[in-house]
């Protein structure tokens, strides 16, 4: 579904991703980890279209999107989560949803009739906030949800655009035991219906949910394969020198 | 083009360049060390002028009266600054461009309450009111000659500062990254208030040793304020080098602009298009160019910040 | 709603009572009060709702000026003519500049407006044939076909029907699916363009929206007096609608309508205004009222809470 050839990002002297080659398969869930400063956040920021690649391609369904623009990726059918919290924090978790669904449905440039007419939309955002926990709470201001909750949300902004492929980055940062709990049986229910590759410390979460895993270490790819192989890659090992892997 | 003309109004490109520098100096170090839009810098420099025409005519003499008006016009800075523009360090640009914006509007009442509304007389002084031959046998207003002078001189003091002195060492520190400068014990209120006044003492000069060539008149500040925006955009905020680089292209293509425009269009152009296609299009010509830096560098020329 | 309807019946009344009084000068102040209500209010479509900081507006409210003024004394003089082309000139005007500036952001997109609009500052004035540095004087207003504008309860009446059709369409436009994407674009910019809205486009789209209906109040500006200024297009007007802005409420429908009302309200009660020991030590300084309205000003931006930043939702721009 989603193929990485060579995709490289250079700052100056400064190289963050170092020609990445990597394959995301239709329908798994795809663990991406690597130690801090490794360029995952980056490479993430390069399939999504944030941050411009001028080296490698990136293909996704067949199509070379390399030079699409971040929007056009979403229409596509790829999404993406922030690993720092990125929501539209005056409005309710609904209103959240609805933009997003509403970017999904139709076009935008209608200046007259009011959105409030249009109950599919909220409909819809109302039944993603169940599927994210956030039924109970969908009318409270994303501001003042609690961290877990603003989590859910923008994994669940992610989710409205009825992606093909979500990429979420480190979803389940900043969290206790409980919220990881319901954030890992999140990322269970929807995987039936997406595709996603998962950036993330948690090494548990990581090994528990991924199909496949690959390890980014300085911007390179240093393994990549099923779980039971990179935990007992040497390389991978060193890497994460005095981290423990999941045993 | 006849070479005398072509050196002329290359050497009044640089003369017009040189003086924006000082202003754009000013602007740029406040904007890139304080983040803060000043638009109240065209103020100084009218203020500097205007206390430029008081002294030499008080003192009878024009290089009497220059240092008076740099301390007069860096104290006002000073007071500027501590009173209400330090207020306005860490708000959003927008409310720092009403704020100095309404500034503007009580310094040009200010300075009608104490001068009048009549645009005031600014001799140069009588040794430099007369022309001087240049090598190669072209005669040139010796004061113009100065003014070049003087501002390469304090292009270069300004640029040993800021890149050689303790100052300039704390300058350049506080702007990179002023929570490591306070933690290491740099007064940063003081620093700011000294970089300011500063600021303000060059906006005077400018004023000053422009005051004879424009008029000293209310209002003066705003045309050249915006110039002045003009450079620091296209050299790139926060960067010195910048304002020097983008200050001469502006003086250069805007003087020349004015000088030569009219007679090109006068060559294939009916004569009353040309003399009104001429100015207008003159005018525009460092919009234009600003235009097209920012379409291909949309940062400016040296960003200072990353 | 309720709201609304009452304050337009207020209004509508007001020109009567002024009648009555045989006061016809306040009517008249206040449709210019009105007109700079439109110009206002169409600036915080993009300044407030969209959150673009334009400083450059008063080149489609000059614009939309001057082409009334300039085809009145080529002779073309009618409403149904003139105001079209003024909006259609103004909105083609916000189309080019909008397109090369929001390609930039924060400060740079500010001077970049700036610069935009001191450019058709000096291309108006520069065309001597039309007034240049001293304005334009048009033959009278503009032409209905029936009746006539040249009445100043009429044209009151006109102005008054023309900004309450603008703050319905506003408020339609704020509540459509297109005034969501700008709300959301105001908030969080780059989740709205992760979320697939493609943000350029409808940052120009909203740009260009704001300029045309610029560019209608600069036509009935320039009806107002039967005269067009060339400070109309200068960046002190475009700083003086910003504060007409922000005085009356960034982001809110009525923003344009107060701050305007409360500016030149303002203006214009203490112009006879006289500080007394001011005129003593300065016998020569007529105008007391400029420095007034400039303190005001500091006054407010300074007092204001964090308001003025926190009304900006998003983080700072650099």
């Amino acid at each position: 579904m989603l193929e990485l050839r060579a995709v490289s990002k250079r700052y100056g002297g400064v190289v963050a991703t170092d020609d990445v080659t990597l394959d995301v398969v239709r329908g798994e869930v795809h663990g991406l980890i690597g130690p801090n400063g490794a360029g995952k956040t980056t490479l993430i920021g390069q399939i999504s279209g944030v941050l411009p690649t001028e080296i490698g391609r990136i293909i996704f369904n067949g199509t070379d999107i390399t030079h699409l623009p971040a929007h056009a990726r979403v229409a596509a059918g790829l999404a993406r989560s922030y690993q720092i919290t990125s929501i539209f924090r005056r409005y309710s978790v609904l209103e959240n949803l609805a933009f997003a669904v509403q970017a999904r449905s139709g076009s935008s440039f209608r200046f007259w009739r009011p959105v409030t007419a249009e109950r599919t939309l909220f409909d819809e955002a109302r039944v993603i906030a169940a599927d994210i926990g956030l039924a109970e709470r969908e009318n409270a201001v994303a501001a003042t949800l609690a961290h877990g909750e603003q989590r859910a949300l923008e994994v669940g902004l992610a989710l409205a655009t009825r992606p093909q492929l979500v990429l979420l980055d480190e979803p389940m940062a900043g969290m206790g035991p409980a919220e990881s709990r319901a954030m890992l049986a999140l990322i269970q229910r929807i995987r039936s219906r997406v595709t996603v590759l998962l950036v993330e410390h948690d090494m548990d979460a990581v090994f528990r949910l991924a199909d496949r895993i690959s390890v980014l270490v300085n911007g390179r790819v240093v393994a990549s394969g099923v779980p039971a192989a990179i935990r007992n890659d040497p390389a991978v090992r060193q890497a994460y020198l005095g981290e423990e892997l999941a045993a | 083009m006849p070479a005398t003309l072509l050196l002329e109004q290359s050497l009044n490109g640089l003369q017009f360049g040189l003086m924006l520098f000082l202003l754009a100096a000013g602007l740029t170090l406040v904007f890139g060390i304080m983040d803060m839009i000043n638009l109240a810098h065209g103020s100084l420099y009218m203020i500097g002028a205007y206390f430029m025409a008081s002294f030499a005519q008080a003192t009878g003499s024009f290089w009497l009266g220059l240092p008076l008006a740099l301390i007069a016009t860096a104290i006002v800075g000073a007071l500027l600054e501590m009173s209400l523009l330090r207020r306005l360090y860490g708000r959003d640009h927008l409310t720092q461009v009403l704020a100095t914006f309404a500034v503007i509007l009580i310094a040009n009442e200010l300075v009608r309450i104490v001068w009048g509304s009549q645009p005031v007389l600014l001799n140069a002084p009588p040794e430099l009111s007369g022309p001087i031959t240049l090598p190669g046998g072209m005669p040139y207003a010796s004061y113009r000659l100065a003014i070049i002078a003087v501002g390469g001189v304090v292009a270069l003091l300004l640029y040993l500062l800021v890149a050689k002195t303790r100052v300039g060492m704390l300058v350049r520190a506080g702007a990179s990254n002023r929570e490591m400068a306070i933690a290491m014990g740099v007064n940063i209120r003081r620093l700011f208030t000294v970089v300011f006044a500063l600021g303000a003492a060059l906006c005077a000069l400018a004023g000053a040793m422009l005051g004879p060539i424009f008029a000293v008149q209310v209002g003066m500040g705003e045309n050249i304020l915006i110039l002045a925006f003009v450079v620091i955009v296209i050299g790139g905020i926060g960067s010195v080098r910048g304002a020097f680089v983008g200050a001469l292209l502006v003086g250069v293509v805007d003087t020349s602009g004015r000088a030569f425009l009219p007679l090109f269009f006068s060559t294939f152009l009916p004569p009353q298009f040309a003399s009104a296609a001429g100015p207008a299009v003159a005018s525009i010509l460092i919009y234009l160019l600003m235009a097209v830096v920012l379409y291909f560098r949309p940062q400016g020329l040296f960003p200072a910040r990353g | 709603m309720i709201r609304a309807i009452a304050v337009f019946i207020v209004l509508a009344i007001f020109p009567l009572a002024m009648q009555a009084m045989d006061t016809m000068f306040y009517v008249s102040l206040a449709s210019r009060i009105l007109i700079y209500a439109i110009a206002a209010t169409s600036l915080n479509l993009v300044l407030g709702y969209g959150g673009m900081v334009s400083f450059g507006h008063a080149a489609f409210f000059g614009a939309g000026a001057f082409v009334v003024g300039i085809m009145a004394v080529e002779g073309v003089r009618s409403v149904w003519i003139a105001w079209p082309a003024a909006v259609a000139v103004a909105g083609l005007a916000a189309f080019i500049i909008g397109a090369l500036s929001l390609r930039t952001r924060g400060v740079y997109f500010i001077m970049i407006t700036l610069a935009f609009a001191q450019m058709i500052y000096y291309i108006f004035v520069s065309l001597k044939a039309y007034g240049g540095d001293d304005g334009l004087s048009m033959p009278g207003r503009s032409t209905l076909g029936f009746g006539t504008l040249g009445n100043d309860l009429v044209w009151y009446y006109s102005v008054l029907a023309i900004l309450a059709a603008v703050l319905y369409g506003l408020h339609r436009l704020v509540h459509s699916r297109f005034g969501r994407v700008i709300a959301a674009i105001r908030e969080n910019e780059a989740r709205a363009e992760a979320i697939g809205f493609p943000v350029y486009r409808y940052k120009l789209t909203c740009f260009v929206i704001a300029g045309a209906v610029g560019g209608l109040a600069g036509a009935l500006i320039a009806n107002q007096s039967s005269y067009v200024s060339p400070s109309l297009l200068h960046w002190i007007q475009s700083g003086t609608l910003m504060i007409m802005v922000i005085l009356g409420g960034v982001g809110t429908l009525w923003g344009g309508m107060i701050g305007a009302a409360v500016l030149l309200g303002l203006e214009h009660l203490i112009a006879d205004y006289r500080i007394g020991w001011l005129a003593a030590l300065a016998p020569n300084y007529q105008d007391h009222g400029a420095l007034a309205v400039g303190i005001v000003l500091l006054a407010i931006v300074m007092l204001a809470p964090e308001g003025l930043a926190g009304l900006f939702a998003r983080t700072k721009e650099k």
